[in-house]
């Protein structure tokens, strides 16, 4: 049994409520969403809040709708919730897609969007997906609402740009008509963290990529993004050259660290293959097949 | 011959259970299903307290200083102790299971990250961990010794300075096999394959991890101590030994284990602190260690590094073997073995295979890392032996460009040849082995699959199937060969038969999930006629069985299942004298069917088991020279140890742009003599191959140049989960042992022995077209990415 240091617990009722604990509590309290990477840190005494805030009982951050012409998730979300939505798997495959190949259903039961964005985890799933679809994180605050770009949100591993009283109440997303996505994974073992990834977004007109969005979790992607590979192949014609040419990017321009799962080399690729890969199905998808 | 077949027909029981061999349901299951174990960590006593060890980050230090000073004023802390305290009790250093020393708690410096170098006592499991961060230890860092294979260097830093004259990390050199007779057979082959081979560090991971409770009653004098052990009786000695407490005045007792799989083989420091921790505050101490504390710091396996040579005629006839082994034991040898087998059964590395000479030298050194070295079902070391021969009889098929099942059947042993001594000194008891082998091929539609591989290949898909062919020696052993510090390896059993016909068994191995309960009861059974439901099986409590040297290496069956059957049929042999009193016959005119006594020619008049237990204990008038009450007792000491064997097939798609690896399917043949109940034994080869998938292609403890341990949380120790495993196709031979009372051979280590060379034969197999003959496992998709572009990646140490 592990056993975490001493910690104060307070359960918020609203998002007003948690940001009110959070300047009570003071700089060493934390949220806990779902738990599941911030309570195993607390038991290996990689962490130690002095108190936590349970957003776990706050209606207004859950489930997935439509506002407009963007997707809206509450950042209580849970994982399990996302790879059942509807509404997702109509507009973005690439949810569900990741979903399947996120951690184990334990995990996904409890774990949430908005803990996983906050966790800032190099390796997320999630991330490289927002990343990808160019989505916005919606953060509320002492001083109100603001909204900042998933592309900006994440200030390098583990870090984020949110203050220590606010509160990432919501992840959005633009619906894209005729959009095709697409995720694609690597790991050890199933329930691992990915060693590379790729998760795109691929709209095709009259035979050229018109828009798209290329993610990268794990490889030291700034931002989980490849915009150079993005830039490669807005334009060109949806083509397996064109492909490949953007995929080769992805994989020259992430940063990856040789770890336990692989070498540098193994991991740029990697990168490039799993990038083609999904822009193959991303595509396809865009053009109907 | 495609299935597993039933054992034939037995009686049923009242309660529909096989009187003797046969499925049943395990009787243990009806508490663990429900959650109602009992486990060492469920133990809670009236003013107990609780322990927790503080363990070194560095790999290798100097300890200058240790300030306990705030930890003690930590309100709830009852006491803290350290390497000086225990120095001056003279329990600093204890013996290892391999002649050695380890230290309980470091004293001149610590060796391995990881190492326990103080113990705190509190009233709580959080006071005690809290009070852990309070202790401040000045460490001065020394330069690490993280590869095996810098370790004979000879500006390697000395990591057992404290053995006097010690000025270097070597600790043994051992060979076996005819050197010369082998080098001559290499001298005149037509064709030589060499291949360098690790069988990486992995760790036994059990879901318990390690623990104990420690009761030092102040009154009586009297240790009780709850532990997770697999063998009670053998540490009750060494405690004896070690703490020179009186032996008589020491209880282990190992109540349910959740999983061991050799990890719970040696005796720990925490163990050892949680009886100095009793002593010291006169209460019950409890110690459990976390997940992170079990992976790097108990009991690992294998880390050998093997150069393996294989020499044959040029069509395909196997000469000779040799095998040169660098093994890493750590900082301590702590490695469990025989006496006489420092390398345990390594040499059994000459495998099924019929060819006059072998020779093998095994040179172990010591390392930065945690001590250890066998565990993990891995029958002492057969597990390196049967992957090393089976992988370099693979490489010799590539080689010859010939088929590896056509290899292997060409030079498998022959029925005729048993029993068969082996180059290295093994006698084989019994085995068909070309039988099993193609029950095994036809099994998996064997020529089908390479026709379904060769048309993959032409479209640029990547299918690979591997076959292992294994023989183990389970069961040690003969007491006159094998002992651990100087216990003989010969196992003790009580029955009693109880006025009304019920019994109790009474072992000395201890299951910890094998199904004893079940198994043993089983065996009486089918020698009494006792319905298995009726026969108690006592294990676990050293107060209360008879001695024997515990469960691992597969010897449960082969030495305690003989020791039951023979203490059974001695019951039986009473029993007649008795039925003759009782019939007013004499013993010779009596015949045996199950369960009963009766008269030849005659079989109306008889009694039952049941009925001569309560004969036995009645007004019966008992012959002259024949006791009352229905019991005995026997100490097996087995002749030889048995050889289970099988051959293991294994299918897998490779994607070579990503390396990843799936397995497609595994046909797994044993013959482990005949079956006490086969759906625990399935159970098993269940078990052992999940095992050898996740050894072959994620599981591993490596090491970074600072000795920081790589594998120390199940983040980074990948175990496999039924996601990585196939629906296994499980097949049996039955060749019976002929030394053994019922013939059982042992099959609790046969799939981690045999499956992780099918599963890397079959990968190397799928890329072979890439010119791949070798790569280390863990087989990750980096591994099998890099072996394709002909870097295959060092897997001991940390990837760069």
């Amino acid at each position: 049994m592990q056993t975490p240091a001493p910690v104060d617990y307070a359960k918020a009722t609203s998002v007003a409520h948690a940001i009110e604990l959070l300047q009570q509590l003071g700089d060493e309290a934390r949220p806990i969403a779902g738990g599941h990477s911030l309570l195993p840190m607390m038991k290996l005494r990689l962490a130690a809040p002095e108190a936590l805030v349970d957003l776990n009982d706050i209606p207004e951050l859950q489930g997935v709708r439509i506002e407009g012409d963007h997707i809206v998730v509450g950042a209580m979300t849970k994982h399990r919730d996302i790879l059942e939505s509807a509404i997702l798997h109509e507009h973005y495959p690439i949810f569900r897609e990741a979903e399947h190949v996120i951690a184990d259903p334990i995990v996904r039961n409890r774990g949430t969007i908005g803990g996983s964005a906050c966790q800032a985890d190099p390796a997320a799933d999630l991330s490289a997906v927002g990343s990808a679809l160019r989505g916005t994180a919606v953060i509320q605050g002492p001083g109100g609402t603001r909204e900042v770009p998933l592309r900006e949100f994440h200030d390098g591993p583990y870090m984020t740009v949110l203050e220590p009283t606010e509160v990432l109440v919501a992840l959005k997303y633009p619906i894209r008509p005729g959009a095709g996505s697409a995720y694609e994974k690597v790991e050890r073992r199933h329930g691992d963290w990915g060693v590379a990834t790729a998760g795109v977004f691929v709209v095709v007109r009259d035979g050229v990529v018109a828009d798209c969005g290329i993610g990268n979790a794990a490889v030291g992607a700034e931002h989980y993004c490849s915009p150079g590979a993005e830039d490669a192949l807005i334009g060109q014609p949806a083509t397996e050259e064109s492909f490949a040419a953007a995929a080769k990017v992805a994989g020259e321009q992430c940063n990856p660290s040789a770890d336990q799962r692989g070498p540098v080399d193994y991991k740029r690729h990697l990168t490039t293959e799993l990038t083609l890969r999904a822009l193959r199905r991303a595509a396809a998808a865009s053009q109907g097949a | 011959m495609t299935a597993v077949e039933d054992t034939p027909s037995v009686p049923l029981s009242p309660a529909g259970n096989p009187i003797g061999f046969g499925r049943m349901p395990r009787k243990e299951d009806v508490r663990f299903l429900r959650g109602q174990g009992n486990y060492v960590d469920d133990l809670n006593l009236p003013g107990m307290l609780h322990g927790a060890v503080l363990r070194s980050p560095f790999a290798h230090a100097r300890i200058n200083s240790i300030d306990t000073s705030a930890a003690e004023a930590l309100p709830g802390v009852k006491a803290v102790i350290t390497g000086e305290t225990l120095a001056g009790l003279g329990l600093a250093w204890m013996p290892t299971l391999s002649y050695d020393t380890q230290a309980v708690l470091a004293t001149d410096k610590v060796r391995f990250q990881g190492q326990e170098v103080a113990f705190v006592i509190a009233e709580s499991r959080y006071i005690a961990r809290d009070a852990l961060e309070l202790i401040d230890v000045d460490y001065d860092p020394l330069p690490v010794v993280y590869d095996a294979k810098k370790a004979l260097d000879a500006d390697a830093p000395v990591i057992r300075d404290d053995k006097e004259g010690k000025t270097d990390n070597h600790i043994y050199d051992w060979e076996a096999g005819d050197k010369d007779k082998t080098e001559a057979a290499f001298a005149a082959a037509d064709v030589v394959v060499t291949e360098d081979i690790l069988y990486p560090r992995v760790h036994p991971a059990p879901m318990e991890t390690c623990g104990s409770v420690a009761h030092m009653d102040p009154v009586t004098g009297k240790l009780t101590l709850w532990t997770t052990t697999q063998a009670p009786h053998a540490h009750r000695t060494v405690y004896a030994l070690v703490a020179g407490l009186p032996e008589q005045k020491i209880q282990v007792i190992s109540p349910d284990i959740g999983g061991g799989f050799g990890n719970k083989v040696p005796i720990y420091p925490g163990y050892v602190l949680s009886i100095v921790g009793s002593i010291v505050t006169g209460k019950p101490v409890k110690w459990m260690e976390d997940r992170s504390e079990n992976l790097m710091s108990t009991g690992f396996a294998r880390d050998y590094h093997m150069k393996a040579s294989i020499a044959s005629t040029k069509d395909g006839k196997i000469l000779a073997v040799k095998v040169d082994v660098l093994a890493d034991h750590g900082a301590f040898n702590g490695t469990a073995q025989p006496t006489k087998y420092p390398a345990g059964f390594f040499h059994i590395f000459t495998g099924s295979y019929d060819y006059p000479a072998a020779y093998c030298n095994v040179k172990a050194v010591y390392t930065n890392k945690a001590p250890g070295g066998v565990a993990y079902a891995c029958s002492f070391r057969i597990t390196e032996a049967a992957y090393v021969i089976e992988r370099i009889v693979d490489c010799l098929a590539a080689e010859l460009k010939m088929d590896p099942a056509e290899l292997r059947l060409k030079n498998l042993l022959k029925p005729e040849q048993f029993p068969y001594t082996t180059p290295t000194g093994w006698e084989y008891d019994s085995g068909d082995y070309e039988k099993t082998m193609r029950v095994a091929m036809e099994m998996a539609g064997y020529e089908e699959l390479r026709k379904e591989q060769a048309e993959k290949r032409a479209r640029g898909e990547y299918m690979g199937i591997g076959i292992s062919f294994f023989t183990e020696g389970v069961g040690a052993g003969p007491r006159k060969h094998m002992d651990i510090l100087g216990l003989g390896m010969a196992d003790g059993c009580d029955l009693r038969v109880h006025p009304t016909g019920k019994a109790q068994v009474r072992l000395s191995v201890q299951t910890q999930g094998q199904g004893h309960e079940t198994t043993f009861a089983q065996i009486v059974a089918h020698e009494l006629g006792i319905p298995p439901e009726d026969i108690e099986v006592i294990h676990g409590d050293t107060d209360n069985t008879p001695f024997g040297l515990g469960t691992y290496g597969s010897r449960s069956t082969p030495v305690s299942g003989a020791a039951a059957a023979l203490v059974a049929r001695k019951v039986r042999d009473k029993a007649r004298l008795i039925a003759a009193a009782a019939l007013e016959c004499a013993p010779d005119d009596l015949e045996w069917e199950l369960g009963r006594w009766y008269v030849k020619g005659d079989p109306s008049r008889g009694r039952t088991i049941q009925e001569i237990a309560m004969d036995a204990h009645g007004p019966l008038e008992l012959p002259d020279g024949v006791e009352g009450h229905l019991d005995a007792q026997v100490v097996y000491n087995p002749p030889n140890l048995t050889y289970p064997y099988g051959c293991y097939i294994c299918v897998v798609d490779v994607d070579p742009g990503t390396g990843q690896v799936k397995v497609r399917r595994f046909i797994a043949v044993d013959d482990c003599g005949p079956r006490i109940n086969p759906t625990i034994v399935e159970g098993q080869v269940h078990g052992g191959l999940a095992d050898g998938v996740g050894m072959a292609l994620m599981e591993l403890i490596a090491f970074d140049e600072e000795g920081n341990n790589l594998g120390g949380s199940f983040m980074d120790y990948l175990l496999p989960t039924s996601m990585e495993c196939p629906d296994w196709e499980l097949g049996e031979t039955v060749t019976p042992s002929p030394h053994h009372p019922i013939g059982a051979k042992g099959v609790g280590e046969s799939a981690t022995v045999g499956s992780p060379a099918a599963v890397v034969n079959a990968v190397i197999d799928a890329i072979s077209p890439f010119g791949v003959r070798h790569a280390d496992m863990p087989l990750t998709p980096a591994n099998v990415w890099r072996a394709i572009q002909g870097s295959p990646v060092r897997t001991d140490i940390a990837v760069s």
